[in-house]
């Protein structure tokens, strides 16, 4: 990754088309997946990292030089990126694969690597910090393995300067928040907490279907995406015995001491 | 996909007539049909744009509407606020054309719209559609200046507009209005009262149907206006308080010696009644697409709480009672939904689509007015309180089959298309 003059930011913001997170996943009769033919849309993370892109616009006005929106993934996919463009990206591009394929996150990176190899250099790659659907959280840890560059994740808050080529990133960490300095180029993934995103509105809708979408095939940027795991079983989770409701306090607390789950009870 | 269905079906019958809708006796076959033709015939499917403005709608609907409806309704207050918000999503002012700064969408898009809107409140929706009602005579008739001055101040600022026709003495005889218009010097002036009017205590503007020649058949003595608020001489009533849809505005307008300019009379002098007839055609799809949005929130709220709700051992959806219920919801809502949606492709397709508008109101209506019922019912008790949500669908369903034709006039405009089709031998 080539850094671009340091007066101009070039933000790439991978995004991945999910089951909607509203839908209640059903595991299919095969036990082979998730029922997919439901409603899908935008990972939520990856929401908050369009969004922290099209912010940071705002804040930066021509120092951002372009937001290009990636996405990998079956020809439906296409939505997500024209929601992307709605949202505010300018480009965007399509990483095609077939319908049934699994694409692991290592394959994403290494997509993503050869796509930014292409259409590059980016200065600033935004990612959520996990799919909703895989819950890998590993692909921009990868990406930024494969790059050699730095890396902040679960982001709470972005401040980049151009002038000087770093981002300050205050991280979400299990006590509290840490915050980090990373030299441009850099990959940050989005926490819930970054921001609210926008919605995409009407008129915003009807321009995104003017804006450029590039094709790419995973043979076109030399990339082999055949899966590393084999996936034996997609199970339902045990189903909860069913409740039961007490009378009153003391029973409430007699049988949480039965069941031993009650502190500094034996 | 359905523009160019749009376009093929013109290019076919270019004729405006109504013969498309009489049955037809020949390709009957499904084989010679995909031999004609291997291009599907017929998609219920929406484009990539719908699908991203439905889902729009449907966000705005459920963070926006959907936690502050039950406020509203209660308070009765005018939800500025969410009226602000819609517009700054491009959610307002649909169908005006991009020329004059709206998104110019087609009638389906408009009623996808309208559709996740009413599931959030229709008192809302309301209050969102009668500025298209009150735009659509201006978009059917209205000269370049007109249009250039009161569509592009709505989509320039979040300003609201109201469509004057009904009086107390007459709502569904239209023909039976009393306000007049006199030539005076180079203006009109208008004098008599309006009734029901929505948005009128906060419209920035009003479309107003006044009688402009007393000697002629109301059809061609009427004349359709366009008045400004602030004119000297408008008298707003109180708000009416009403059984449902509460926080949206309705009240009388009287119009005392209001003068209008010349250049504010939409089409010809004498065309009014047309006019406000073929806004009708726009606007109807739209109130019956939000007739299947409140049907549709009843049908999910009693779904859902029967599925929580335990009697006799069980979810009360295991009781086939109750079951039965639901699956007659659900058929009614996709059968209101598809109808809605064939009058709205109708219309976008260039086709005279009175007949199917007229018929997807009334069923929408009904639709709505037994869902409603229906999730009160399956709610029990709690459907009769105050703090669950479906007494309000109850309350608000019931609008839908007197507003915007009453579903009596809508069976009258459907009859009469029907002696029209199959004539007596």
């Amino acid at each position: 990754m080539r850094p671009t003059p340091r007066s101009l930011l070039r933000i790439l913001v991978p995004v991945k088309r999910c089951v909607d997170y509203a839908v209640k996943i059903r595991v299919n009769a095969q036990q082979t997946g998730v029922e997919t033919n439901v409603k899908h849309s935008m990972n939520p993370f990856d929401e908050i990292a369009v969004e922290e892109a099209v912010r940071l616009r705002e804040r930066l006005k021509d120092a951002v030089k372009g937001i290009t929106a990636v996405t990998i993934g079956p020809s439906k996919a296409q939505e997500t990126l024209r929601t992307a463009l709605a949202m505010g990206a300018d480009d965007a591009v399509h990483v095609e694969t077939p319908e049934a394929a699994i694409v692991e996150p290592l394959a994403v990176a290494k997509l993503l690597r050869a796509v930014m190899d292409k259409k590059g250099p980016y200065d600033l790659v935004i990612l959520g910090k996990q799919a909703i659907d895989d819950d890998a959280g590993q692909t921009g840890q990868m990406l930024a393995g494969l790059l050699g560059c730095a890396q902040a994740t679960f982001a709470s808050k972005l401040d980049v300067d151009v002038g000087a080529g770093t981002a300050d990133v205050t991280r979400e960490i299990d006590g509290g928040l840490e915050q980090v300095r990373v030299k441009l180029p850099a990959i940050v993934t989005a926490d819930l907490r970054l921001n609210e995103p926008r919605y995409a509105s009407l008129p915003n809708i009807m321009k995104a279907k003017k804006k450029p979408l590039e094709k790419l095939k995973p043979e076109d940027l030399g990339v082999d995406i055949t899966p590393r795991l084999q996936m034996l079983k997609v199970t339902e989770p045990p189903k909860r015995v069913g409740g039961q409701k007490v009378d009153n306090v003391d029973e409430l607390i007699a049988k949480l001491k039965k069941a031993g789950v009650l502190p500094g009870a034996a | 996909m359905l523009s160019r269905l749009a376009r093929s079906s013109r290019s076919s019958r270019p004729s405006r007539s109504l013969s498309h809708l009489a049955r037809q006796a020949k390709r009957a076959f499904a084989s010679e049909a995909s031999e004609a033709d291997a291009s599907p015939q017929v998609s219920f499917g929406l484009s990539d744009e719908q699908q991203g403005i439905q889902d729009l709608a449907r966000r705005f609907a459920r963070t926006e509407i959907v936690p502050v409806a039950a406020e509203y309704d209660q308070s009765m207050a005018y939800p500025w606020p969410v009226i602000r918000k819609a517009h700054e999503a491009g959610l307002l002012n649909l169908h005006v054309p991009e020329k004059y700064g709206g998104p110019g969408l087609g009638l389906l898009s408009c009623a996808l719209v309208s559709e996740e809107i009413a599931y959030g409140c229709t008192g809302i929706q309301t209050a969102m559609e009668a500025i298209g009602l009150a735009e659509a005579p201006v978009i059917v008739a209205g000269s370049e200046e007109l249009k250039m001055k009161y569509l592009g101040r709505m989509t320039e600022e979040p300003l609201v507009a109201a469509y004057g026709v009904t009086e107390p003495g007459a709502g569904s005889d239209v023909a039976g209005i009393r306000t007049t218009a006199r030539k005076e010097g180079g203006s009109w002036v208008l004098n008599g009262t309006k009734m029901w009017i929505t948005n009128a205590g906060h419209a920035n503007w009003f479309f107003v149907l006044a009688r402009t020649d007393s000697s002629a058949k109301p059809t061609s003595g009427m004349t359709g206006f366009v008045v400004d608020a602030d004119s000297p001489g408008i008298h707003l009533g109180k708000k009416e308080i009403n059984m449902g849809q509460r926080c949206s505005d309705t009240r009388m307008v009287t119009f005392e010696n209001v003068v209008v300019p010349p250049e504010n009379v939409l089409g010809r002098e004498g065309d009014g009644f047309k006019i406000a007839m073929k806004a009708f055609d726009i606007t109807r799809p739209l109130v019956s697409s939000a007739a299947v949005g409140l049907a549709q929130r009843a049908l999910e709220e009693a779904v859902r709480y029967a599925q929580e709700r335990r009697t006799m051992g069980k979810p009360i959806i295991e009781h086939q009672a109750v079951a039965f219920m639901l699956a007659d919801m659900a058929i009614q809502t996709e059968a209101a939904r598809n109808l809605v949606w064939k009058s709205a492709w109708t219309k976008d397709a260039g086709l005279p689509n009175t007949f199917y508008a007229s018929m997807a109101k009334t069923l929408a209506s009904r639709t709505a007015v037994e869902n409603a019922n229906l999730a009160v019912q399956v709610f029990g008790g709690a459907g009769f309180n105050t703090e669950y949500p479906v007494e309000k669908l109850y309350r608000d369903a019931k609008i839908f089959e007197l507003y915007e034709g009453t579903s009596q006039i809508q069976r009258l405009v459907i009859s009469r298309t029907l002696a029209a089709l199959y004539p007596a031998a």
